[in-house]
């Protein structure tokens, strides 16, 4: 069932220019190759999966992108700065935001301070400022949290915003992670396998929440997600990788008919 | 008193008077982003007139029908005082409904426009609006999800806002204009009856209607502008209409609208409502999270609660209802009422409640004595749609569990040979919408309405409804058979969430159970029985063994009952799949249509009747994202131990 078919009259959504690429990237640990020569792009406001069989270098892609891990090889161009390394802090400031495979959550913390926690960036006064609450750094901290607001409201977790996140199940963890994420207005937003461990229903509400968020705030989309029916019904373009190798770009149907991917997935007969 | 009479005859004019009087009160909150948002009795009466604008300018003519879904939300409770300033009619929908459901009232009522609110409601518009050639606009209120849709006829609700007080600014007469044409026999409302069978009846009530029915509620329990009400539950239930729109507007309180479902609770704790309405299954649901919450709590706590509640329940309904208590069991309940009583209705956020209604269904005696005798007025009442939820209700000091009350000033009221009731009160409807057959079949010439429900008046003059009057059957030995006598009686344990009972000819009494999942899942855990899910917790033997002392327990209660002992449950099964109105199985108010699930359940039917031990069943279910897939399952069929039928005197 493709999520898209099933909103009538949706006319086709406006892909801008490239709004991240990465070119020739290739990174080993040790004699490990992780990526080789690995290049493709990101237009903006655009939903692009990343697929592959296990180890195939989907996580380290997305580590490369926000600058965890330094590429022996190749460049990254985001917004139209070219680095051949990205550094984490100036990732997260120039609006790339992500989600982690592990949740990466404040377990004793309510909903409303985990998100409120990822827009630290964000807020200008210091500590000093905060901690007296007053005048200036009250207006922010209000601000600050009318956005979360909008969140927890966007997300539907209204009915948990003052809830420990460790006493949540699994699903909602996910979606207080999203909502992490979005806090800090990322104009690109990395999802490591957001659906993972979740059941069909907490499925779909997920693909729900990542076409909306693609929708309504314009966010660029980058996720990396095993579930084959998720990633084809929500993805405008597919790169496909397998042992560190570009072995596929296209869409959704290109790349399900591509001879490549299906050897990749299925094997191949010697 | 804040209660306005004379001039004042329809809801509209009644915006006016408060915007006038009492204009910088609020009148509606609603939870939005955390925050409680309020708009005074002014800024209401301002939003309902570039409403009343806006559709008038997009055509809406006197005597339309408009429809109005979604969960109770301040625009939509404007869009039915907009259409009513207008003279229009506003149709409530129940949010839940399926698509399909919609279609027969959208082409009956020649609705077209609507006015919805949120993606999810106008998907099913959009979906039925070639069946509906008639529905020409749909405006929503949350724009999330919507912003690529292109169908023509498609708006959001700011845009129609904006038209009107661009109309109201260049007219600012039109609106007072249109109010002051129309007179308090007008229709102000149509609302569908969730039939149990056949298609929905829309039943035309008018203002005068509504009015008089809320004015005399008002009247009764002394109602003043001050009250806050929680607005919670689905809009197109007369219920809420009456308590959260009719009342509201005839008073002047104020209503809260919640942020969300899940929040209910929280919500209600934040406000305090002074007056709460709440059908039977909504207090149950709390008390049963109480329960089990107690059941998680430090053993001294326990011990607390039980000892406090069981004085409760020996002196606070007596305390309620103002009659003598000796001195030491009211410093103990003093006692109780700081340790216990207070926090409880606290969670609970009842601590202010003055009045709170039940009605809708019957009420266990053990629910409804648990929340008197906390030290809230909780009272049953009786009505329908068509009588404006104006018959009985029971006075204060005058409360009985197992009666409805007496009927209240203006309602007459006769009971038939055959059981039923009728009455005439000046809230009954006007008739059923282009349905004259059922409306003269319901309602006589000398304006006699027949209930369709069964009962009698006890000694003191109370009202006492036992079942629907067409339900009420015999056994084939002739002994009385009210199957949802039996069923409630069912329902009222924590374990079981809804029972069928059948028995109509039969040579006895059998049932069909659900279990609540909820409860039932506790106590296993507590008993470390595992499960996966619904259908392999109902299949347990233990499971089955805790129903069976349940329905044993019903049995011995009937048993004292001269009339009904000889409709003892004989055999029973605990159904494999929950109920679902999806599934038709239940109506949107979730009650249970007895013949619908006899005939796609008869192979149970069957083998409850046949004496084997086993039966296979197989059954499709809707999920609810509309796809349809089957359940197969193997039921056992349970025998529960009757009892003899004993003298009055023992």
């Amino acid at each position: 069932m493709n999520l898209r078919e099933l909103e009538p009259g949706t006319v086709e959504r406006k892909l801008g220019a490239a709004i991240l690429a990465v070119e020739g990237i290739s990174l080993s640990f040790g004699g490990v190759k992780a990526l080789s020569e690995v290049s493709f792009d990101v237009r903006e406001h655009e939903i692009r999966a990343i697929i592959g069989p296990n180890g195939a270098g989907k996580s380290s892609m997305l580590n490369v992108i926000n600058g965890v891990y330094r590429p022996q090889q190749g460049r990254v161009t985001f917004m139209g700065e070219t680095h051949s390394q990205m550094e984490p802090h100036r990732a997260a400031a120039r609006g790339i935001a992500r989600t982690f495979q592990g949740l990466a959550l404040f377990k004793g913390m309510s909903v409303l301070d985990n998100i409120l926690a990822g827009r630290n960036l964000m807020m200008k006064r210091n500590l000093l400022w905060q901690a007296l609450r007053v005048g200036p750094a009250l207006r922010e901290e209000i601000e600050h949290r009318r956005r979360v607001e909008e969140i927890i409201d966007f997300l539907e977790i209204q009915h948990v915003r003052k809830t420990p996140v460790g006493r949540l199940p699994y699903g909602l963890q996910k979606r207080v992670d999203l909502g992490r994420a979005l806090a800090a207005e990322p104009r690109v937003l990395l999802l490591d396998e957001p659906m993972a461990g979740m059941n069909v229903e907490e499925k779909q509400d997920m693909s729900r929440f990542i076409l909306d968020v693609n929708d309504e705030f314009g966010t660029t989309i980058v996720l990396i997600e095993h579930d084959m029916g998720v990633v084809m019904d929500l993805s405008d373009r597919v790169v496909v990788l397998d042992y560190g190798r570009k072995i596929a770009d296209g869409t959704p149907d290109e790349v399900r008919s591509s001879q490549a991917v299906i050897d990749a997935y299925l094997g191949v007969k010697h | 008193m804040a209660v306005v009479g004379g001039t004042h005859d329809t809801f509209p004019k009644l915006l006016l008077r408060h915007a006038e009087a009492i204009g910088g009160h609020p009148a509606i909150r609603e939870k939005d982003l955390g925050i409680w948002q309020a708009w005074t009795w002014r800024e209401m009466r301002d939003e309902v007139e570039w409403l009343a604008c806006g559709l008038a300018q997009a055509g809406l003519e006197r005597g339309a029908h408009v429809a109005v879904i979604g969960s109770n939300r301040p625009r939509l409770y404007w869009t039915i005082c907009a259409a009513q300033a207008l003279g229009a009619i506003p149709v409530p929908f129940y949010e839940d409904a399926v698509a399909q459901e919609m279609v027969y009232v959208f082409q009956e009522a020649e609705i077209a426009f609507a006015v919805v609110e949120d993606q999810e409601q106008a998907d099913k518009l959009l979906e039925i609006a070639p069946q509906c050639p008639r529905l020409k606009h749909i405006w929503y209120d949350d724009a999330r999800g919507l912003r690529n849709y292109t169908q023509a006829g498609l708006e959001p609700y700011e845009k129609l806002r904006e038209a009107g007080r661009a109309k109201a600014a260049a007219e600012p007469s039109f609106f007072g204009g249109e109010i002051a044409k129309s007179r308090g026999s007008d229709t102000a409302i149509m609302m569908y009856t969730s039939g149990t069978t056949g298609n929905p009846k829309g039943v035309v009530l008018s203002h005068d209607n509504l009015i008089l029915s809320s004015r005399a509620y008002a009247e009764l329990e002394g109602l003043r502008d001050d009250e806050e009400v929680l607005a919670y539950l689905p809009m197109a239930w007369i219920g809420q209409n009456l308590f959260s729109y009719a009342q509201w507007m005839v008073v002047g309180f104020r209503i809260n609208c919640p942020e969300s479902g899940d929040t209910t609770m929280t919500d209600m704790r934040e406000i305090g409502p002074t007056y709460y309405f709440a059908p039977p299954r909504v207090l149950e649901a709390l008390l049963t999270q109480v329960t089990i919450r107690m059941e998680d709590a430090s053993w001294v706590k326990r011990r607390m609660f039980r000892f406090f509640m069981d004085h409760a329940r020996r002196v606070g309904a007596r305390l309620l209802d103002g009659r003598p208590v000796g001195a030491a069991d009211r410093l103990l309940y003093a006692i109780g009422n700081l340790l216990v009583y207070a926090p409880l209705k606290n969670a609970l956020g009842m601590s202010r409640v003055r009045v709170a209604y039940t009605a809708g269904e019957a009420i266990g005696p053990d629910l409804f004595v648990f929340y008197r005798s906390l030290g809230i007025n909780l009272k049953q009442l009786y009505g329908s749609t068509e009588t404006s939820v104006m018959v009985c209700v029971q006075p204060n000091g005058e409360v009985k569990p197992d009666t409805v009350g007496p009927p209240m000033k203006g309602v007459e009221i006769r009971v038939l040979d055959s059981g039923e009731i009728v009455l005439r009160c000046p809230g009954l409807f006007r008739s059923y919408y282009r349905n004259d057959a059922a409306t003269s079949e319901a309602k006589d010439a000398e304006g006699w309405f027949r209930t369709g429900d069964a009962g009698f008046f006890d000694e003191s003059g109370h009202l006492k409804i036992i079942d629907r009057a067409k339900d009420v059957g015999k056994l084939s030995d002739g002994t009385l058979f009210a199957p949802k006598y039996l069923e409630n009686k069912l329902k009222f344990f924590p374990y079981i969430k809804e029972a069928v009972a059948f028995g109509q000819g039969k040579a006895e009494a059998t049932a069909m159970v659900n279990i609540d999942v909820e409860a039932v899942g506790d106590w296993a855990e507590r008993r470390g029985i595992p499960y996966s899910g619904y259908t392999d917790l109902a299949s347990k033997p233990q499971v089955r063994e805790l129903v069976r002392e349940c329905v044993e327990k019903v049995n011995a209660d009937l048993s004292r009952d001269p009339r009904l002992a000889g409709s003892q449950i004989h055999r029973f099964v605990v159904l494999h799949k929950e109920l679902d109105a999806d599934d038709g199985e239940l109506t949107r108010t979730r009650k249970v249509r007895r013949g619908f699930i006899g005939e796609k359940y008869a192979t149970i039917v069957d083998a409850l009747y046949s004496g084997t031990a086993q039966c296979v069943v197989e059954a499709q279910v809707r999920f609810e994202d509309g796809r349809v897939g089957s359940i197969r399952a193997e039921l056992a069929v349970d025998r529960a131990k009757t009892f003899a039928a004993q003298a009055l005197a023992a």
